[in-house]
């Protein structure tokens, strides 16, 4: 299913626009040349608790306020978005204690029992699951310093905590007084000019509709420290070189290329997702030419880590994009993890690696939480 | 220059630096909530530039009540005037009254009322302000309307600053039903209304609608038969309800006596299809209001170069719906019939000005290079100010254009923003070479334009002082004229 090799995500079909700046916030848009007709999005409010069965019979509970239906053609023949469907305002009273369940990550939709060109998918939620399940499965060599419970449960329960967007100050007004552009299909999202994500869609007026969402998506611990901790971005500005300007067209010229220069700066700020290797892991097929993806980084510690989920089109063009910023602790978890996986989780080989010993690599392991693995003996206890 | 006088120099600066930046801010902000910030901190924001100015130079801030700011303004400036009174001189007291006696009569009725009202709030009774609210009660001139109309402020005022009452208007304000018949007709209709269905439509618009609710009368039938009743203003507001409810008799049809800041929100608040529909109409009574304004010699302008702001920002708020989108599009109007000639660069290009909405992001820098390019010789941006394709980019294309294009400075800059910045006491500016100053009617731009030598400070405090107290001086005879 995961690509041996790693590769990287691009934009491709999007160019950047310069960015607006609310608070702390720095909203870059993207637009796209040539919407795309035969793919749309469009959101499903659910709003509450929703536990996802997935098919190799574990569990997955978050707080999923929606949905995302995808709808396509067989043909390139344009289809309508559907309309959004508000939460059932009549149930709300239970809804505190209601559990949505929901079967699988994406689902194809169907109608009377007969599959139609729709899948529901749960946005970042697609992602973050393939960050939990890594492997969630545990040692697969008996290893007599592992726990009983890891040998014959593997990671479970797995947990990671984040924030919504609606809790992030300033995001919610940001957003507000934002001017969408013409054809903007997305937007880049930085926080205290610390990039926090991407989001894309295939048409403009998908945008349009789904722009308040990136209140109810998730953002890192990270994220939501800088957003309390910043009041301001910082005011860039790209003076005019204005030595040689003696025309009308001199500066015209000029103020082609100040904005050029935004754009090739707001990519080099959001590099860090750009340019990290990723595993990309094929989830779904939609039509002819469209593929639902998650992918994984190589989780670099002290660096930008990104998970995020996908739709790619003919030609690699990007129809869909979620990212979602990991934090620190959580890029940690993933390191130590693979670290072990790749070693057949041999403490010693791992510790190697790492360039540490078996001591301290297990201090490590339950400073991240993963205490729980280890035998007793090998975990720091109080008074020690 | 001793450092004594260079110390006096740098404060008469100030002075008129405050100042200027007390009237700009005085010319937008009415403390309701703008695009790019809310009611409470616009509220806090001139609450605290009005105690400023109010203690530091109090004869100048009466003179402000000249200086054409708005409405808003104008009431708190007279309202701050009247609650502090202790400490100033009998004669510059004198001044202030017969200042503020000249200036409430030129504000809407509902504005006074509610200053008056709000004066009672605050116990302030003396013998300045009783005859200030005597004057100004004997020289209206619809008293028995006003009494019907604001009939419970005028009697709490009444009661409040013990005024002298005819026994009918007295009887009216405290207790209708205490005499069994009225001379004056209105007051006898208002009486018969209470028992007679008929009698409210004879009524007032305003006055009928609450006794309509208490005779249960339908809306349907209440705006039907209501409807010769109605006044201009209130048929224009009327019209759209009253035909979703099926009335046609309400519709407007006279756009000749409506302001041109009226007509372009008027315009703007109707859907795409019906602008389409009306154009023509719509169009001649705009250019109609606007060659009004104009009409005397001295606001004609030469070539004149206009960018407006139709960026998604222009749609304002909940409270100022589209407003700076229809004082760009006033503004649109207005320079056609001021300048010999105009070009007009929309930030977002539009075809035809029946399709005029508030939508897309804010490229000032390449609509201010496009009419710098056609060599005007005025160049007004009526924007609020943000932009952000590139960022900053206006202000940059304005430096180079006066370092590198126009030294000389043959090429006049101003900027008009409708919206007041809370934060920064002013309404955000562009870059200092072009004069930003604040506006909330288009029919105040002529007199804005006389204004901008002050902003642009090449005028010191004497001349800005003795420019404020014409204004004083031209209000008070305005006054006594009529008299």
């Amino acid at each position: 299913m995961t690509s041996p090799q790693p590769t990287q995500i691009a934009l491709n079909g999007l160019s950047l626009g310069t960015s607006q700046v609310w608070g702390s916030v720095r909203l870059v848009p993207l637009t796209r040349d040539q919407p795309i007709e035969d793919l749309r999005l469009s959101e499903q409010c659910w709003g509450g608790p929703t536990a996802v069965s997935l098919p190799d019979n574990t569990s997955y509970f978050a707080f999923i306020p929606h949905a995302f239906v995808a709808s396509w053609s067989h043909d390139d023949t344009p289809v309508a978005s559907l309309g959004t469907q508000p939460a059932n305002a009549a149930k709300s009273k239970s809804q505190h204690f209601q559990v949505r369940f929901a079967h699988r990550m994406a689902k194809r939709e169907r109608q009377r029992g007969v599959a139609v060109p729709r899948l529901r998918f749960l946005p970042l939620h697609t992602a973050f699951e393939a960050y939990l399940a890594l492997h969630f499965a545990g040692p697969n060599v008996l290893r007599r310093e592992y726990s009983q419970r890891v040998l014959s449960q593997g990671l479970s329960p797995r947990v990671e905590m984040v924030t919504p967007g609606a809790w992030l100050p300033g995001l919610e007004e940001a957003l507000r007084v934002f001017e969408i552009r013409d054809g903007q299909v997305g937007m880049l999202l930085f926080v205290a000019d610390v990039f926090a994500g991407a989001f894309v869609l295939p048409h403009p007026e998908d945008y349009r509709r789904l722009h308040r969402t990136l209140l109810s998506d998730c953002y890192g611990e990270l994220v939501f420290r800088y957003a309390c901790l910043s009041t301001q971005a910082a005011a860039l500005v790209r003076p005019l070189r204005d030595k040689n300007i003696n025309s009308f067209e001199d500066l015209r010229v000029e103020l082609a290329r100040a904005r050029a220069d935004w754009t090739s700066s707001h990519h080099s700020m959001a590099s860090g997702l750009f340019e990290q290797d990723v595993h990309v892991q094929h989830v779904y097929r939609l039509g002819k030419s469209y593929r639902l993806e998650r992918f994984l980084p190589d989780f670099r510690l002290r660096q930008e880590n990104h998970i995020g989920e996908q739709i790619t089109g003919r030609d690699g063009e990007t129809a869909y994009l979620k990212t979602f910023r990991l934090s620190e602790a959580q890029v940690r978890r993933g390191y130590l993890l693979s670290t072990l996986a790749r070693h057949d989780w041999d403490l010693y080989a791992s510790a190697a690696a790492l360039n540490t010993d078996k001591l301290e690599l297990c201090s490590r392991l339950e400073r991240a939480g993963f205490g729980d693995m280890l035998r007793a003996h090998l975990r720091r206890r109080d008074g020690h | 220059m001793t450092a004594r006088e260079s110390m006096s120099t740098r404060l008469l600066e100030l002075e008129r630096e405050d100042l200027l930046s007390f009237i700009n801010a005085a010319l937008a902000c009415t403390g309701q909530d703008e695009f790019y910030g809310d009611a409470t901190g616009q509220a806090l924001s001139i609450g605290f530039f009005h105690a400023y100015v109010l203690g530091n130079y109090r004869r100048l801030y009466a003179h402000c009540l000249a200086a054409g700011i708005n409405d808003f303004n104008r009431t708190k400036i007279i309202f701050n005037l009247l609650t502090t009174p202790a400490g100033v001189p009998a004669q510059q007291r004198e001044q202030e009254g017969r200042l503020i006696a000249a200036a409430l009569p030129e504000l809407p009725p509902p504005r006074v009322y509610r200053l008056l009202e709000a004066l009672v709030d605050r116990r302030v009774n003396n013998r300045r302000t009783r005859r200030i609210v005597a004057d100004y009660l004997a020289g209206r001139r619809d008293p028995q309307l006003h009494a019907l109309k604001y009939r419970r402020r005028i009697a709490k005022i009444a009661a409040h600053f013990h005024l002298r009452l005819q026994p009918e208007e007295s009887a009216v304000l405290f207790n209708v039903k205490r005499l069994r018949r009225y001379q004056t007709p209105l007051f006898e209709t208002f009486r018969r209304a209470h028992y007679e269905k008929r009698a409210v439509y004879e009524l007032p618009y305003t006055v009928a609608e609450g006794l309509a609710a208490r005779h249960k009368i339908p809306r349907e039938t209440f705006l039907r038969g209501i409807a010769p009743r109605l006044t201009t203003r209130e048929r224009l507001r009327l019209q759209s309800s009253a035909a979703a409810l099926g009335v046609a008799a309400v519709a407007e049809t006279d756009l000749s006596r409506h302001s041109l800041t009226r007509l372009a929100i008027y315009f703007l608040s109707l859907s795409l299809r019906e602008r389409t529909a009306q154009f023509e109409a719509l169009d001649a009574a705009m250019q109609r209001a606007a060659q009004q304004i104009v009409r005397h010699p001295s606001a004609k302008l030469g070539r004149v170069a206009l960018v407006a702001d139709n960026s998604y920002s222009s749609r304002g708020s909940g409270q100022k719906r589209k407003r700076p989108l229809a004082l760009a599009l006033a503004a649109h109007y207005l320079l056609g019939a001021a300048a010999s000639e105009l070009t007009t660069h929309w930030t977002w290009p539009i075809a035809s000005l029946a399709e005029l909405r508030p939508r897309g992001h804010t490229d000032l820098a390449t609509p201010i290079l496009n009419a710098l390019a056609l060599r005007p010789e005025l160049l007004i941006v009526v924007s609020d100010g943000y932009d952000n394709d590139p960022p900053g980019g206006a202000a940059e294309v304005v430096r180079v254009f006066r370092e590198r294009l126009d030294p000389k400075g043959a090429v006049s800059l101003i900027h008009l923003s409708p919206s007041y910045d809370a934060g920064s006491y002013m309404v955000k500016s562009i870059h200092p070479a072009m004069h930003s100053l604040g506006i909330r009617d288009v029919e105040g731009i002529p007199t804005l334009l006389t204004f901008v030598r002050f902003a642009a400070g090449s005028a010191n405090l004497h001349e800005l002082q003795d420019y404020l107290q014409a204004r004083a001086h031209d209000l008070l005879a305005a006054k006594d004229h009529l008299r």
